[in-house]
């Protein structure tokens, strides 16, 4: 083995050169991980009941797709890789801008969800407990929307400590762990539009 | 180091100095991950009395035909709660304490990744537990039917729909349980952040301890499995608070949905209760072999294949619910499969006992029954996990023989040896070998006596769950055998308190280093200081504290 060959890894080397990752960093993406296998079972339940409906209203009569939302949302990624980098200059100018526009467009997408769901209950009288599609629709649509949620209050918070003059640039690590939450939630968002607004219509 | 720093080890001596209400505002406030693994530890152990009492209770009534100690009702209750209670409120717990108090200590980090976290883990799962049985007090709800869930430890839907489960019982159920799970989840992305990003230099990934590999691997798993729990569970909240249809066969709904989803948590959920004490077993053989593990990367390698194959073989839960051929048969052979791995660990274990200088002291004696016993769990899962068999036998005794050998015979015996094993460290105090002779005597005989007749009456037909049966069936004798070993089993577990109690009032002191061991643990004192290790160890084999006692002979030259 290594430590066998002709120079031995000696205690002062071996501390030297030590060197592990982020713990930060690993607790976030496993929690990625144990949230992605939350959506699974979700997207499993809405895959597994696409067509078993009983009673109406089905999904081709009522669903739009929702683009503009759609749009904002993932393009809140994009701001938000902005904000970062201007984080890292110590742009803070830049920074609050491009935070800001992020928080408008994930505001967008909760929006549209909201009038969304207000014309699919008030018109077309599809609520949780009207059938299957609208059981499995609400609950695997209400999740990522729930999650949208708590990012967007976190991402609040961190505007409020900017703007309330809190040296937020020594905070880049933990403002990297809240994108890389951002970008799961977009990314979670990018299947539960294929899985509603394609596969299921 | 002063006695006062640790509460819970000394709790008779610290009148003196610390009150009840100073000793209490240590326990909440505290981050300390040697005093949160004790308090996991010592909370599970009492979860395990009060579900012990529920299981003496239920051996009680079906000791002899035609008893009516308990009313049906009550007896459902008992047996879901006692379910629920060992695996939720023991095996989980007790894992997380195991994790917590040796994990730093054995990879030389001073604290977990995240000391709050783990806080929070700790009483997430302490006021799940709370939850579930205040159950007894409300949860009858405004139609007053009955208190406490009983419909058994894995719920199935659509029976706990509202139509079906009155009452808030069944509520009770879904959120203690979602509640621990949530605390189960924080503990472990704490355990492999600290793995991750804690290890002492020079340990690399193959020189680590094999118990923390195994608490990397398990943690790996909890983080898989237990959101298909908590998501099914949410689905049922829907359907019982909102009246939605995701198990509503009325509407369209599947009935066999919930059971795959349970099942794709409840079986990496046995390989996870089972995983400690794999990972107990790992240090204590070698220890008391004298002997270096046999084959470190095959049982690393088999570890981590346990963790793959027993995502893929949940169904063989579901044989008799009538799956297609084609599915029953990939369940049966993922099941012959996940064999393999697990007899490389025997043989592994076995292997290290081959030609070592064997000491019994009272945690290898736990240790050897665990060989045997959970050889025999297996044989018997093997058996069950073929499909034909499974229908002649699905929930029939011979399941609940066969998946007690698994939790008592296999992971409780294994964790007996490890508290006897790492008691010293935590206390500073030897455990009385005669008690604990005792303790494992009375116990092993108990158990078997206890859990072997079940097995011949699943064969001889009585179902599982049966609330009472009729004599002249030829079930009368094993029944009462059965019960009778119930009374050895308490007899041992009293002993066990009782050395706990004894150990800690006048045990022998322990030195740091009692059982002459390997692993960075026993390199600091006993118990450790708040900071675990005053400089941080540098390691460069796996059996560190070897290499400082042999430096003529150290094991970084051969590995």
């Amino acid at each position: 083995m290594a430590t066998s060959t002709l120079v031995p890894a000696s205690p002062e080397n071996l501390e030297r050169e030590w060197k592990l990752p982020d713990r930060g960093m690993i607790g976030i993406g496993f929690l990625i991980i144990t949230e992605s296998s939350l959506f699974s079972i979700f997207i499993v339940s809405y895959l597994y009941y696409i067509g078993k409906n009983l009673s109406g209203p089905y999904p081709k009569d009522v669903l739009d797709i929702p683009i503009v939302a759609t749009v904002c949302l993932l393009s809140s990624s994009l701001t938000m890789i902005m904000a970062e980098r201007a984080l890292k200059r110590n742009q803070l100018g830049r920074f609050k801008l491009w935070w800001t526009v992020t928080i408008l467009l994930g505001a967008e997408f909760l929006i549209s969800t909201g009038v969304e769901w207000h014309h699919l209950i008030y018109i077309d009288h599809l609520t949780i407990a009207t059938n299957l599609f609208g059981t499995t629709f609400y609950s695997l649509v209400g999740l990522h929307a729930s999650h949208v949620i708590v990012g967007m209050t976190f991402l609040l918070l961190v505007l409020i400590l900017t703007l309330s003059g809190f040296p937020i640039q020594t905070q880049e690590r933990r403002v990297a762990f809240l994108s890389w939450y951002w970008h799961f939630v977009d990314a979670v968002w990018v299947v539960v539009f294929s899985v509603v607004y394609l596969i299921g219509r | 180091m002063a006695a006062s720093d640790y509460p819970l080890e000394y709790p008779s001596h610290r009148h003196a100095e610390f009150s009840l209400s100073e000793t209490l505002y240590e326990c909440v406030t505290t981050v300390d991950h040697k005093r949160l693994g004790l308090m996991y530890i010592v909370a599970a152990l009492i979860f395990m009395v009060i579900g012990g009492i529920m299981a003496s209770v239920i051996r009680l009534q079906l000791a002899v035909p035609d008893a009516h100690v308990v009313s049906p009702e009550t007896f459902n209750r008992l047996f879901t709660m006692h379910g629920t209670t060992m695996v939720f409120l023991l095996g989980m717990p007790i894992l997380a304490g195991f994790a917590n108090y040796l994990v730093p200590l054995m990879i030389g980090a001073r604290d977990m990744a995240f000391p709050r976290l783990n806080a929070f883990g700790f009483w997430a799962f302490l006021f799940g537990g709370l939850l579930l049985y205040s159950s007894y007090i409300g949860g009858g709800g405004l139609s007053g039917a009955g208190s406490a869930p009983d419909v058994g430890w894995f719920a199935y839907s659509p029976l706990t729909e509202r139509a079906f489960s009155r009452g808030a019982s069944t509520d009770f159920w879904i959120l203690a349980i979602m509640l621990t799970g949530v605390g189960s989840i924080s503990s472990a992305i704490n355990v492999i952040a600290t793995i991750a990003s804690m290890r002492c230099p020079g340990m690399t990934l193959i020189k680590m301890p094999l118990f923390v590999w195994m608490m990397l691997v398990v943690s790996w798993m909890i983080i898989l499995a237990l959101p298909p729990l908590s998501a099914c569970q949410i689905m049922l909240l829907l359907d019982r608070f909102l009246g939605a249809h995701a198990f509503d066969t009325q509407a369209g709904g599947s009935a066999v949905l919930w059971q795959h989803y349970f099942w794709i948590f409840g079986h990496p959920e046995v390989y996870i209760l089972v995983f400690p004490a794999f990972a107990v077993m790992s240090e204590i053989i070698p220890v008391f072999s004298r002997k270096p593990i046999f084959g470190r990367q095959a049982m690393v390698g088999a570890a981590v294949a346990i963790g793959f194959i027993s995502m893929s073989v949940w169904a063989h839960h579901m044989f008799a619910v009538g799956m297609t051929s084609t599915a029953n048969m990939f369940f049966v052979a993922a099941t012959m499969l996940i064999a393999v791995p697990t007899g490389i660990k025997i043989f592994n274990w076995l292997a290290t006992m081959w030609g070592g200088k064997l000491r019994f002291a009272t945690p290898m004696l736990f240790c050897c029954a665990f060989l045997f016993q959970f050889l025999v769990a297996g044989l018997t899962g093997v058996m069950l996990g073929v499909a034909p068999f499974d229908w002649q036998l699905h929930d029939s005794y011979f399941v609940v023989g066969h998946f007690h050998f698994v939790l008592i015979g296999g992971i409780i015996f294994a964790l007996f040896g490890g508290m006897y094993y790492w008691f010293p460290k935590a206390s500073g105090k030897m455990m009385s070998e005669t008690l604990g002779k005792w303790h494992f005597w009375l116990f092993c005989v108990g158990f078997n006596m206890t859990f072997i007749p079940m097995h011949f009456l699943g064969f001889l037909g009585m179902p599982r769950r049966i609330y009472t049966y009729a004599p002249g069936r030829g079930w009368d004798l094993l029944n009462m055998v059965a019960s009778i070993g119930v009374i050895f089993q308490i007899a041992g577990i009293a002993c066990f308190i009782w050395n706990v109690i004894q150990s800690l009032r006048s045990g022998e002191p322990a030195g740091d280093d009692p059982w002459d061991g390997w692993t960075l643990e026993w390199t600091t004192s006993s118990p450790p200081p708040e900071y675990n290790f005053e400089k941080l160890p540098v390691v460069r084999s796996s059996r560190p504290l070897w290499d400082l006692k042999h430096p003529q002979d150290p094991d970084w030259k051969f590995e």
